[in-house]
Parts: structure tokens; C-alpha cells; sequence
């Protein structure tokens, strides 16, 4: 039977009986239990289950930290070998390692407990519905579905745990002139009306998909960017965008607005939320994470992220796990969302989403992209066809700058499918950007 | 390391057509120092078992970290279930999937004692001091990761692969700034490759910290680059990328059948193209090399115990072999090669990369400057940016220099150029000799869904290529 907190509660107690006096360990526990079906052609390409457990431990004796992970079963014995081996090699390391000037963990005991709540539906019977309710649809794409659990506990007497569970379908449907449009459906509840929601406005963009691609020539462009568009370049602006280690050392891609050179548009406010994100509200290192960071105001930049180590090194408070933003939250704008917008983008492009976001010149944080899914061109308000690819290449100063004509009132959650190593548990809360001005260099 | 005993699992399981159990373990050790304060020690212990089923017409997986015989049985019986739930709904029948009776060991292991451990950290601290050759040096650090990995294949089937290997990355980097801009130069990210700390010394780790600190500072003083289509030298440092990137994504079987176009996207490559289609130039050979010595995903069996071989996918120009393992040429009705790959043990192998090179030509470095007029010469990859077809790219790189007249003149900093895959390789012009020829890896190349990151070789000489759009954007 898998039982993680059980299993959690079994290795904390383990460890304190190998950590010695003169030592503090802190432990971070994480478990997936998921299922993951891969699809393709409307079929099932590979199908399994995952499990999944792991223990972090860092072990302190005096200013000197050395750190170390294991994989974890469900057997006693095998946990305390393991253990007993990695505390062994910890400590070995701990008599050649220097004093840590940055060394910073929890000392004030604030214990917590966090389940989230879920209803997941079987896998077997969800893929049933949805390959049903896409039939006929070459749709390609992941099934997620299962529970993710964190845990940390140190030898102070601490302890926090979380536990969620959510079921993921990430997927697209393609046509066969190369278009395609995507297919999502998340949540931690089954509703079989909101699938079938979901594939009836794929079918409708696949009615104007099958239209002859229109292609464009390089230029400038009155241009739509869906949320799930400007997911991407924030995505990648928050890659040491943020990152109060970044700012110190001078190479973080918003370094002009840190700086207060530049500014983005009045109506651009940026807040990490830490808790309305779908992390647990604790860090690695025992913090309690504060509610909000405010990132932007009004186009002007306000706060970094700062990490435990960026904390100590720059002696300010810990305000995030990590320097990238896990929760970013968009104040919304003003125009509607719907046929209402292509009135207001009027001639230009509707884009969906895009791909493959990197920088072109950091320093202006100019960022270059193709697009990707459902992007089209729109004349006289109406969506006219689907457009080849193109690639981007732009300011972030220009999109949500000099070049922004206004954001969506209604946002869309945008939460990330991404599944490297673990489930991904970052997410965004973001309006569309209609955007005078683009650039197409390609 | 202790492998679980293929016998003690095979009696925990149910009956079925076929099973294999793939089993991984991994031992990793990252020492770092940034601006000459030695960061926490990490130190990652890593054991898990795929447990594959075949029955009937469907496949399923149990992937687990609990090695306890309950354990590997639920993850059993999970795949079971898995098998049976997809058999009427598969893409493919499951009897395409290889059934492994055969035996095999490979091992390339260079293990490190922790007692070598002092000494790496002292060393690094030590060059570390070195990159901090400057007050305008804002940021540096120096750094080693180091790897052992062992995996078992065992199958219903009396089937048996062992293989293990060590391998590691080192890196350094330098930042410099001016109050105004910013620029940074790095070395070793690229560089992984099998073998253990002698690697440090033949890479010339140790000697690079005041090369890459001044180049980073002579670059905050360099001009822009110039913007014109010019001819493009590329050094090893960025050819690595433009061989990653737009050969070898583009001829992974798995996403020309379609399989990545939900996430690592498609290709502009179709399967009528393989034995007649000019990919590049006459002087374009490529490779896939599973035992070049030394190179990062050297080995004798892929991850589903197909034996590995090296194979021409391109030669003189003609593309003749995709990157697909046995299923896909299965699929496809086409060879491939060896290259069914998975992360570590908790996910499913899918078609990678392997080592994948381009085989060096006839001209040392000093014939390729010689023969440019007006062009851009440019080294390590610093932007990365193609389409889903992995056909419209932009790239960036760290540094560049001018050739004027076959001389190398001054250096530039942020120069980009941007192409087209399908045209590109047509265009290359001269390929560098073995003095030029590097054996590189990368260890973050990420595809398939789930996701997955995995390392791969490259080994790549300096190239030509004519006509290329060049620009700064700075």
C-alpha cells in the first residue's frame, strides 16, 4: 500500500536517529505516484504508472552544509541502509568542506499541514471519454494524472507537509496541411461537460485550420497574443528575470527596468503569488513563503526573488525557493475576449502560441520566437486563415511597453505540463497582449 | 553497486507474453564554487526499476524506486494493466517492440574515491580565484559534475545487457561588467564526455580561467556585429548547436512518424526523403558513432538491448539513415539505429540522439580563414531559437571575430545569424580537418512525454558556410 506521508514520517524519524548532536539536518521529501499515457494519431503510444519517492537531506555541523539525495522504497531496511549510507558520505565531506558564509536555514519552528483537495478520475475511463469526444481528430499529446506530495522536516522539530493531485491532458489536434490547434484540459475534479467543451472549440478552429495557409512577408504587424503566447515570453523573461542574484551581478535580461532606464506600460503589473500557486507554501530550507512579491507596478519594476542563498549573501529577507517565478499572476486589463477582440485587433495576427522563446539580445531583454498552434491572419475582425510559421524578434520594452494597445480583462490559468523529472507545479494567471508593432523577421 | 537479482523479480511476476526490466542506478556528485565561496557539496544516490509488459496486441510500464519484491511486483502488475488497457487502442501492435534474448556488457567506469574529493574542491577554488583576474569580473564560478551510472536489462526471454560508465561535466564561466553592458564567456558546458577526473587535464580545464575572464572583458569594449549575409565560420563550440539542432532533431524517426508534435514539435524531413534527399553539400558526412572513445553516450546497446553500430545518416550530402530505434524503423519500414534511449529508470526510452558527429574533412583552420573575403567566424552557443519543423532558426553566440581578406581581424560580441535547415547545409562551403575535429557533449537535451532530459555526444570540426545572415540586434 503506498502510503508517502507514512513513508515521510519513517525516514524523519530515521534520520534523527543518525544525526549526531552537534549536527541540524533538514530534510525535503518528495513523492509522485502518476499516471502517464502518451498519444498519438487519436491512439495510445506509451502507457504506465510512475512511483516515485525521494529524500533530500542537508546536513550542518557548526557554518560548514553538505547535501545529498536518495531514492526511497517501501522497505525498512533498504530506507535505513540508504540513509545510513548517505549520512556516512555527508559527513565525510562535512570534516573537507569550508565554512558556507551563505548558510541559512529555519530556526524558529513553524510546523504546517497542507492537502489540497482532488477527486482524480480513473485513467483507464478518462482516456475512454476523451478518445471518444475526439474522434476522428489526429490528436497527439500526454495524460497526466495522479498526486504529488513535498516534505520538510529538520532535527529542530519542524515539520510541513503538502499534498495535491491533478489530472493533466496536454495535447494538440493536427490537420493535414501541417496546422494545428491545442488541446488542453486540467484540473483536480473530472467534469466530462468541460471536456467536451474543450474538443468542440478545437473542431471550430479546425474549420477555418484546413483553410489554405496564408504566409506573410517579414515585417511589422498589429498582433493579438493569446495568454498562453505571452506565457512564453514571460517564461522566459523569468529565466533570471527576476533574480535578485542576477541584478547584483548585472546580467539579468530586465537589467533597464531594474535600473528604472525603461519602463513597461502603465497597465503591466507583475506579483509572484506565492499563495495562490500550486507549490507548497514552504521552502526547502523551512521558511514560511510570504504571500505575494510584487515583481512590477505600473510598468516600473518593485521586487526580486531571493532564494535562501541570495538572501544571506545579500542580506535582505527570503521571499521565494527559487529566483524564478512559480506562481506569476497578471492584473488584468480591460479589453473583452472573445469576437469582441478581433474587432479590436481589426487586420493583424491572432497568435495563439509560440515556441521555442530565447533571447536575441539579453541585455535589451529582445526576445526572438516562432509561432506554433492556431495562429492566423485576421482582416475586418474575422479570423481569414491559418498563417506559416513565423519567427519573432522583439523587445519585451516594445510588447508590454510603447507597443502594447491594451491587455484582456478575462485571464486564463495557464499550468505548466511540464514533466521533467517530476510533474511541474508552476503556473501563470495572464491576460492576452494586443500588441501595435510586432516584428516578423522571418 | 548492488543490482537487484533478475531471478528474485522474475518470480514475483505474473504471467504474460513477455517482460523486461530495465534497472538503473546512479551515483552524481556536484562540486561548485561561484565567486571563490565553495557552494553546498551535493552528493545524489539514484535506483529505480521499468518494468516493460508485452501481451497480446498492448505494452504498458510499472516504473518504481521501491526495489522491495512487493514493490516490483505492483509496478508489475501495474504494467499488466497498462498492456491490457491499450491493446485495443494502440498505436502500433505491440509484437513491433524488440524481445531481447541475448547477452551483452559494456563498460567504460573511471570511478572517483571521495578522498579525490579535498583535492577537486581545493582545484577549484583555485581557479576560480583565477577567472577573478578583474574589478569589471561581476560574477564567475567553476564547477565539476561527475557521474556513475550502471543499468541492467533482464528479460522473460533469458535476455541479459550490463552496462556502466562514468562521465562528467565541467564548466566555468565569466561574467564581466562595465556599468553599461554585460558580457559572458564560459567554457565546459558543452563538454561532457565519459571517463573520470583525467578528463579535467586533457580538456585543459585548469588553463582556461584567464583566457575565458579576458575574453569576457574585452568583449564589454568590442563593436557590435556587423549585420550583412557574409560567410560564417563556425568554431566547435557553436557548430555543436547547428548540428544538434538542425540535424540532428530533424531525423529523429519518432518525430517524423509524429509522435513529438504535441511538445518537441515535428520535422521538415519526411520519410520518402531517406537515400535520395541532398541534406547538405557534398562535403556534409554525418555520423552516429556509439563507440567513439571517451564520447558522452558511447555504449554497446540502447536502452531496449538493441546492439549499436556506427552507421553514415548522411553522406556526401545525401541523407540515408534517420535517428530511430527499433520500433520506429519498425513503423517506418526503414533502418535506423541503435538509439532508444530513457532518462534514468523512470521513464520510457524513446528515440535520442546517441553520439551524433560530423565527420572532419580536409582543411586546418588556418585554409578555412584564408578562404573567406568578408565573413564572421563565431564560438559557443549562447541563444538557441528553431521552429517546430525544426527548419527557421536564429542563433547567438558568445563572441565572434571578423575575417577580412583571409585574416582574422577584431572581436565582436552579440553576433546572431539566422537560416533556414532545409538550405543551410546546402551551403557549406569547407569543413575543418582533424586539428579542428572536437569530441563535445551535452547533457540538456530535452524531449518526449513525459519529458525527458538526457546527455548526448557530439563531436564536430570548425565549418564553413556561405552567404548566412549575420546581425547584432544590440
Amino acid at each position: 500500500m503506498h502510503d508517502p506521508r507514512g513513508q515521510f514520517e519513517s525516514v524523519r524519524a530515521m534520520a534523527a536517529t543518525l544525526t549526531r548532536t552537534d549536527e541540524v539536518c533538514l530534510l525535503n521529501f518528495l513523492g509522485e505516484d502518476s499516471d502517464f499515457v502518451r498519444l498519438s494519431r487519436g491512439r495510445m503510444r506509451q502507457a504506465g504508472h510512475v512511483l516515485h519517492s525521494e529524500l533530500r537531506v542537508c546536513l550542518i555541523r557548526d557554518r560548514r552544509q553538505t547535501q545529498g539525495a536518495c531514492t526511497l522504497t517501501h522497505d525498512l531496511t533498504h530506507n535505513r541502509s540508504r540513509l545510513e549510507k548517505l549520512f556516512s558520505e555527508l559527513r565525510l565531506q562535512l570534516d573537507f568542506v569550508h565554512d558556507d558564509p551563505y548558510l541559512l536555514y529555519a530556526t524558529a519552528v513553524c510546523s504546517t499541514e497542507d492537502n489540497r483537495h482532488f477527486d482524480l478520475p480513473d485513467s483507464e475511463h478518462a482516456l475512454t471519454e476523451i478518445l471518444a469526444a475526439a474522434d476522428g481528430l489526429d490528436l497527439v499529446g500526454l495524460w497526466a494524472n495522479g498526486t504529488l506530495y513535498r516534505g520538510f522536516a529538520n532535527s529542530l522539530g519542524q515539520t510541513n507537509w503538502f499534498s495535491t493531485g491533478s489530472f493533466h491532458l496536454d495535447s494538440s489536434c493536427h490537420v493535414d496541411n501541417g496546422q494545428s490547434v491545442k488541446l488542453g484540459y486540467a484540473g483536480q475534479a473530472w467534469q466530462s461537460e468541460d471536456l467536451r467543451r474543450a474538443v468542440g472549440r478545437v473542431r471550430e478552429h479546425l474549420e477555418v485550420l484546413y483553410r489554405p495557409p496564408k504566409a506573410l512577408a517579414p515585417g511589422r504587424y498589429r498582433a493579438f497574443l493569446a495568454p498562453q503566447a505571452l506565457g512564453e515570453i514571460l517564461g522566459l523573461a523569468g529565466w533570471g528575470g527576476f533574480s535578485l542574484k542576477s541584478l547584483r551581478t548585472q546580467h539579468t535580461p530586465l537589467i533597464k527596468l531594474m535600473r528604472h532606464e525603461k519602463a513597461l506600460h502603465p497597465s503591466v503589473t507583475l506579483v509572484e503569488e506565492h499563495a495562490r500557486g500550486l507549490n507548497p507554501q514552504f521552502t526547502s530550507s523551512g521558511f514560511p513563503k510570504p504571500h505575494a512579491v510584487c515583481l512590477i507596478e505600473s510598468g516600473r519594476s518593485v521586487d526580486c526573488l531571493a532564494d535562501q542563498r541570495s538572501a544571506a549573501e545579500f542580506g535582505i529577507a527570503l521571499n521565494a525557493e527559487t529566483e524564478t517565478p512559480m506562481s506569476l499572476v497578471m492584473e488584468s486589463g480591460r479589453l473583452p475576449m472573445s469576437s469582441d477582440l478581433l474587432e479590436e485587433l481589426e487586420t493583424g495576427l491572432y497568435i495563439s502560441n509560440l515556441w521555442y522563446c530565447n533571447f536575441s539580445d539579453r541585455h535589451d531583454c529582445r526576445v526572438t520566437a516562432t509561432t506554433r498552434f492556431a495562429c492566423f491572419w485576421v482582416e475586418g475582425g474575422t479570423l481569414q486563415a491559418p498563417i506559416t510559421t513565423m519567427r519573432m524578434d522583439e523587445t519585451l520594452y516594445h510588447l508590454l511597453g510603447d507597443g502594447l494597445a491594451g491587455l484582456t480583462a478575462e485571464r486564463q490559468l495557464i499550468i505548466d505540463p511540464g514533466t521533467y523529472e517530476w510533474r511541474s507545479t508552476t503556473s501563470m494567471l495572464l491576460s492576452g497582449a494586443l500588441i501595435d508593432g510586432l516584428t516578423f523577421t522571418m | 553497486m548492488n543490482s537487484p537479482l533478475p531471478e528474485l523479480f522474475a518470480d514475483t511476476m505474473p504471467p504474460v507474453d513477455y517482460w523486461s526490466l530495465r534497472w538503473t542506478e546512479s551515483e552524481e556528485q556536484i562540486i561548485q564554487v561561484r565567486q571563490n565561496v565553495l557552494e553546498p557539496t551535493l552528493r545524489r544516490l539514484r535506483s529505480g526499476a521499468f518494468i516493460t509488459v508485452l501481451e497480446g496486441e498492448g505494452a504498458g510500464y510499472g516504473a518504481t524506486c521501491d526495489l522491495s519484491r512487493e514493490g516490483l511486483r505492483t509496478a508489475a502488475l501495474e504494467a499488466r494493466e497498462w498492456a491490457r488497457a491499450s491493446a485495443p487502442r494502440a498505436l502500433f501492435e505491440a509484437q513491433n517492440l524488440p524481445r531481447v534474448d541475448w547477452r551483452g556488457v559494456y563498460t567504460a567506469a573511471r570511478p572517483w574515491q571521495s578522498d579525490v574529493l579535498a583535492d577537486l574542491i581545493a582545484a577549484l577554488m583555485e581557479t576560480a580565484r583565477k577567472i577573478k583576474c578583474h574589478e569589471r569580473i561581476v560574477d564567475w564560478q567553476a564547477s565539476v559534475r561527475l557521474r556513475h551510472t550502471r543499468t541492467v536489462l533482464c528479460t522473460s526471454l533469458g535476455g541479459k545487457i550490463e552496462q556502466e560508465w562514468t562521465d562528467l561535466i565541467p564548466e566555468l564561466v565569466a561574467v564581466a561588467s562595465n556599468g553599461v553592458d554585460t558580457q559572458r564567456r564560459s567554457f565546459g558546458a558543452d563538454c561532457g564526455r565519459q571517463g573520470g577526473l583525467e578528463q579535467l587535464e586533457k580538456l585543459g580545464f585548469f588553463s582556461l580561467p584567464a583566457r575565458i575572464a579576458e575574453e569576457a572583458l574585452l568583449l564589454l569594449e568590442a563593436p557590435n556585429c556587423p549585420a550583412a549575409r557574409m560567410d560564417l565560420l563556425l568554431l566547435p563550440g557553436q557548430m555543436i548547436l547547428q548540428l544538434h539542432e538542425s540535424i540532428g532533431h530533424p531525423i529523429e524517426l519518432d518525430r517524423i512518424l509524429g509522435d513529438e508534435r504535441n511538445y518537441a514539435g515535428g520535422s521538415f524531413v519526411t520519410l520518402d526523403m531517406f537515400g535520395h534527399y541532398r541534406y547538405g553539400s557534398e562535403l556534409l558526412n554525418v555520423t552516429f558513432d556509439p563507440a567513439c572513445p571517451e564520447q558522452f553516450a558511447s555504449y554497446a546497446f540502447d536502452d531496449e538491448g538493441s546492439a549499436a553500430e556506427r552507421q553514415y545518416l548522411i553522406r556526401a550530402g545525401i541523407l540515408e539513415r534517420p535517428l530511430g530505434g527499433h520500433a520506429s524503423q519498425t513503423r517506418a519500414r526503414i533502418a535506423g539505429v541503435a538509439c532508444t534511449r530513457a532518462e534514468h529508470w523512470h521513464r520510457p526510452p524513446i528515440d535520442r540522439m546517441g553520439n551524433l558527429n560530423i565527420e572532419p574533412g580536409m582543411s586546418p583552420i588556418e585554409a578555412l580563414v584564408r578562404g573567406i573575403e568578408h565573413g564572421i567566424m563565431m564560438d559557443t552557443n549562447r541563444s538557441w531559437s528553431i521552429d517546430d519543423q525544426r527548419n527557421k532558426f536564429q542563433f547567438g553566440c558568445e563572441c565572434g571575430w571578423v575575417i577580412k581578406d583571409g585574416e582574422v581581424k577584431g572581436l565582436v560580441k552579440n553576433p546572431n545569424y539566422r537560416g533556414t535547415s532545409a538550405t543551410f547545409w546546402r551551403n557549406l562551403r569547407a569543413v575543418g580537418d582533424a586539428g579542428t575535429w572536437r569530441v563535445m557533449g551535452l547533457s540538456t537535451c530535452g524531449k518526449g512525454e513525459p519529458n525527458q532530459t538526457i546527455h548526448v555526444g557530439h563531436a564536430v570540426p570548425a565549418c564553413v558556410f556561405r552567404d548566412v545572415d549575420v546581425f547584432s540586434n544590440a
